[in-house]
């Protein structure tokens, strides 16, 4: 496996030479620092720890700025770990979008937007009561009934009701990489990617 | 400059359209591809929306054949749409005329703008 950490930019579409319109998203993706690397003699499993994003000295921890300072650079925001990285890496290296291809097949991991309290209409895609006959009036996006009587006098585990709705950690497999500019580190990666603009999003392969 | 701007400039090559905007008369010329053959077909309509910036920029031209009203969605950054021709600028008070598909005939005429013409004396 490979990857980088990389924030979400926003969205735009490009055009091949035959006219056809592919809708893409942006990604601003590293240079990531090699922050720390794990191996199975010292952890018990193989990994790098990438980190991305520079933060203000004063607001890092001085742990955080001794951690960094072993890999020579400054304090990153973010770090993440990449289980048996493929490229073979030294702490203090920087992996860029160079490690990706045009024409690659990705993973990209984002977190969802957050939707808040959402009732199961929405959140479970119930299909509400529908009609307003019948008696109905009020409760057009109701769950209905939610178990049986006082044979279990209980709700069931699991029953889908309304809620905290997104804010999820999604992977999206099967991404095109449709363009890099190197010099810029954005990679185009085709359709959408999970989250807002300006979040973080780790982009596999 | 903003990454988007700078993705689109990157990758869309810069074309030369006259100025329009929603009510003028105008004909597009864009290339479609038979077999492996390729050739330029013209829509002359009115335009009667343009939407969106950047690289997602479309506009929809409707014209009425044989009665029928056509309306044809165009980005305007796609290869295939090889040249544009401003027949006539129309005189409308909107920026978007979708009153135009409940008319037919007469009513749906759209008044040509009227241009000042420098006198020489």
């Amino acid at each position: 496996m490979k990857g980088i950490i990389g924030k979400k930019v926003g969205m735009t579409s490009i055009f091949d030479p035959s006219g056809k319109q592919t809708a893409c998203t942006i990604i601003e993706a590293g240079p990531c620092v090699v922050t720390q690397v794990k191996t199975t003699e010292s952890d018990g499993y193989n990994a790098l720890s990438l980190s991305f994003g520079d933060k203000k000295e004063k607001h890092s921890t001085k742990s955080e700025t001794n951690h960094f300072a072993k890999a020579q650079t400054s304090p990153k925001k973010f770090t993440k770990e990449f289980r048996d990285f493929s490229l073979e890496k030294n702490i203090g290296e920087t992996i860029t979008v160079d490690i990706f291809d045009e024409g690659d097949n990705v993973e990209v991991v984002g977190t969802t937007k957050g939707k808040g309290f959402q009732g199961v209409v929405k959140r479970h895609g119930f299909h509400g009561v529908g009609g307003q006959s019948h008696g109905q009036h009020d409760r057009s996006r109701a769950p209905g009934s939610i178990g049986n009587s006082s044979d279990a006098s209980r709700v069931m585990k699991g029953m889908r009701m309304g809620g905290r709705m997104g804010s999820d950690r999604v992977k999206l497999k099967g991404l095109t990489v449709l363009k890099i500019f190197a010099d810029k580190n954005y990679i185009l990666v085709s359709g959408s990617v999970p989250g807002h603009n300006g979040s973080i999003v780790l982009i596999q392969k | 400059m903003n990454a988007i701007a700078y993705v689109h400039e990157q990758l869309t090559g810069k074309k030369e359209f006259p100025k329009f905007k929603a009510g003028d008369n105008i004909t597009v010329n864009y290339k479609i591809i038979e077999g492996n053959k390729e050739r330029i077909q013209s829509f002359k309509g009115d335009v009667i929306k343009k939407q969106g910036n950047g690289a997602t920029a479309s506009f929809t031209v409707r014209k009425i054949s044989d009665g029928i009203g056509v309306e044809r969605v165009f980005p305007f950054y796609s290869p295939n749409v090889d040249s544009i021709v401003l027949n006539k600028a129309g005189n409308v008070r909107r920026a978007k005329l979708f009153y135009q598909r409940k008319r037919s005939g007469k009513s749906a005429r759209i008044r040509e703008k009227r241009q000042a013409v420098e006198t020489t004396e």
